[in-house]
């Protein structure tokens, strides 16, 4: 499947993946509500998060691993591994917040959603025409969506 | 300005932020490596010092709301034809300083721009032009010497064979080369691009002072590499690992003295290319130490052909000066295959301002005389010309071809192309754009990939342009257009000029 790779060597830990990530998700899908507003009301997040360390950054969400260990974990089958996309779909309604995946997941890339008893996890942004909104947006071509 | 020098606040730009748009999100403040951006704990928003702005835009480039705007600084000093602010600026900062004043990239001076002032002809009724996009149109450049007359003989079996020796000359899809960059003043990752850029193209471009890496003699059919007064980088697999070697003797934004590399961008990978020690400045003389006549600068280009069993071009390049037309001819009579001219407008990483900006003559004059001079004494086709220094078009290159070069060097139009401002701050390292920087968090700014296709996309575009204006001209091929002063003419200009470039007024 089609996975989202960063590229370390290139990415120049500017966090506007971050910011595109969290417009895609939005209500209102405008970056000044969703990042002054929506953080706030609506407990927003971005699904990528930038680590640093020295002159080395990287954008990191989920990797949709072809046996997830979030899967394993999750008690109430609120995630799933779609085998027609390859996705790892996430199904809200169904989650119960225990944090099984949180601990499962040996990337971190899963996180608390800040408000609700939720997570938070890429979805490869599913319903977006133009793919990723992380890889449409990062000024260097750090991101890549590709098969490898 | 509590607790500051009393001139900070005479500074050049000033950072607009709408307040509106602002989200602080932070992405100027990681953008910007003179640390104008700051975030202010207490208030808990960005804010910024436009002291330290050096106008490269790279924060208005990347804000993601638009949010961002930098301009001049609108404070003017009492208007004054001679107390300009430069100069009043320049004062300030030397009195503080005391030191030389550095600049980077071309002279931004108010000289006349030539190119601005000559027009291209083109065919009506009589000549007809020509459709590039239906008929061929040729724009392969072969830089070197050529025979003053071929000569035939028969092979056994009777068909023709040429029976001249010709010597080696350097074949280019395009009349375009990236000048002289060395690596060191631009970081490894634009090192890559130019010469992916330069194979994919077909051109070449030039290592600059610095020498090659390793990694990338694999690309030795599309580089020029250059030797200059501090002989950084060179030996003899270096030499061996071109298409051809250049001797810099001098540089448009610089002539009269040698390039200066600081310290400080000096680190692992450009101290062992270079050969110099890590992290001390790299200072090539202001002469060649073995050059102090055309005879030394013979024996230089024969020494170079003999490391490189004459299977290269040696190319001489000069900077613009007062007697250019005579130095020309006495580099082609020394034995140079190819002779490349820097214009006063040329770029660098590092000049003192008063020698950018007072030093040296625009290229168009010093190319035009060249041309003339090597053409009256009956030596034009032993060397080639390239012209360097202020070419900004397609049309400047076409300019520059009908007043006698071969080919052109651009750089300043190639680092455009990956983004530069020309803030003219690159002489700092800290170049936010990633160019003139090898800070491994700015030279990271440079994909490869990107930049490659950025300089790709720039020669391909500047490429149909030509041939649209040779088409339009009648002609099909760029040999036709070379040192066809009949096809430009002048506006604007005095009889001096116009005789200085050979070319008639505008109506005759």
């Amino acid at each position: 499947m089609k996975r989202v790779y960063p590229d370390k060597d290139y990415c120049i830990g500017c966090h506007i993946c971050e910011l595109a990530c969290l417009t895609a998700h939005s209500k209102s899908k405008d970056l000044i509500l969703a990042y002054t507003v929506e953080r706030g009301s609506e407990g927003l997040t971005s699904c990528k998060h930038v680590h640093e360390r020295g002159p080395t950054c990287v954008a990191l969400s989920c990797r949709h691993c072809d046996e997830p260990a979030c899967v394993a974990a999750c008690i109430s089958g609120a995630l799933q591994k779609d085998s027609e996309s390859g996705r790892t779909t996430y199904d809200r309604e169904k989650c119960v917040g225990c944090w099984s995946c949180l601990m499962a997941c040996p990337f971190g890339a899963i996180a608390r959603h800040p408000l609700e008893n939720k997570i938070v996890k890429c979805d490869l942004c599913a319903d977006r025409p133009g793919g990723p909104a992380c890889v449409a947006a990062c000024p260097n071509q750090a991101l890549k969506q590709e098969e490898r | 300005m509590l607790f500051q020098p009393i001139n900070r606040n005479y500074h050049d730009f000033s950072i607009v932020r709408d307040k509106d748009a602002c989200i602080n999100c932070k992405v100027c403040i990681r953008q910007c490596s003179y640390e104008a951006h700051y975030w202010d704990e207490t208030r808990q928003k960005v804010m910024h010092d436009n002291a330290k702005c050096v106008g490269c835009h790279r924060c208005e480039a990347l804000c993601p709301t638009s949010a961002l705007l930098i301009q001049k600084k609108k404070s003017d000093f009492r208007d004054n034809a001679l107390w300009r602010p430069e100069f009043i600026k320049y004062i300030y900062k030397q009195a503080d300083s005391g030191g030389v004043l550095l600049t980077g990239m071309g002279s931004p001076v108010n000289i006349p721009v030539y190119w601005d002032k000559l027009l291209l002809d083109a065919s009506q009724v009589t000549n007809p032009s020509i459709d590039p996009l239906r008929e061929p149109m040729e724009l392969k450049t072969f830089l070197g010497a050529k025979p003053v007359k071929l000569e035939f003989g028969k092979t056994k079996d009777g068909s023709p064979k040429l029976k001249t020796k010709l010597t080696p000359n350097i074949e280019l899809n395009y009349p375009l080369m990236f000048s002289a960059m060395s690596f060191g003043s631009i970081n490894f990752n634009l090192h890559v691009a130019m010469a992916r850029a330069a194979t994919e193209l077909g051109i070449c471009y030039n290592t600059g002072e610095g020498g090659l890496h390793k990694s990338l003699y694999q690309y030795g059919k599309n580089t020029i590499v250059q030797v200059a007064s501090g002989r950084f980088g060179v030996h003899r697999d270096y030499l061996n690992a071109g298409a051809g070697i250049e001797i810099k003797v001098g540089q448009g934004a610089k002539p009269g003295i040698g390039g200066h590399l600081p310290g400080e961008k000096i680190n692992e990978m450009v101290s062992v290319t270079r050969m110099v020690p890590l992290g001390s400045d790299a200072i090539s003389p202001a002469p060649h130490h073995d050059i102090y006549s055309i005879e030394d600068l013979l024996q230089l280009i024969f020494a170079l052909k003999e490391a490189s069993e004459y299977r290269v071009p040696v190319s001489v390049k000069i900077a613009a000066v007062h007697n250019v037309a005579a130095i020309a001819s006495g580099i082609v009579r020394a034995g140079a295959d190819i002779v490349a001219i820097d214009g006063m407008r040329g770029g660098t990483g590092a000049a003192p301002g008063m020698i950018r900006d007072n030093v040296g003559i625009p290229i168009e004059l010093a190319l035009a005389q060249v041309d003339q001079r090597l053409r009256d004494e009956g030596i034009r086709n032993r060397a080639s010309i390239v012209a360097a220094g202020g070419i900004r078009c397609s049309a400047d290159v076409v300019k520059a071809i009908a007043l006698g070069a071969d080919a052109c060097y651009f750089a300043t139009g190639a680092l455009l192309s990956v983004g530069c401002t020309l803030c003219g701050k690159c002489y700092t390292g800290k170049c936010p754009w990633g160019i003139a920087t090898n800070d491994a968090k700015l030279a990271k700014r440079q994909n490869p990939d990107v930049a490659a296709k950025k300089m790709i996309n720039l020669v391909h575009a500047w490429g149909h342009e030509i041939e649209e204006m040779l088409g339009g001209m009648g002609l099909n091929s760029i040999e036709s257009l070379r040192g066809n002063r009949d096809k430009l003419r002048a506006v604007g200009l005095s009889d001096t000029e116009m005789d200085i470039l050979g070319v008639k007024h505008a109506g005759r």
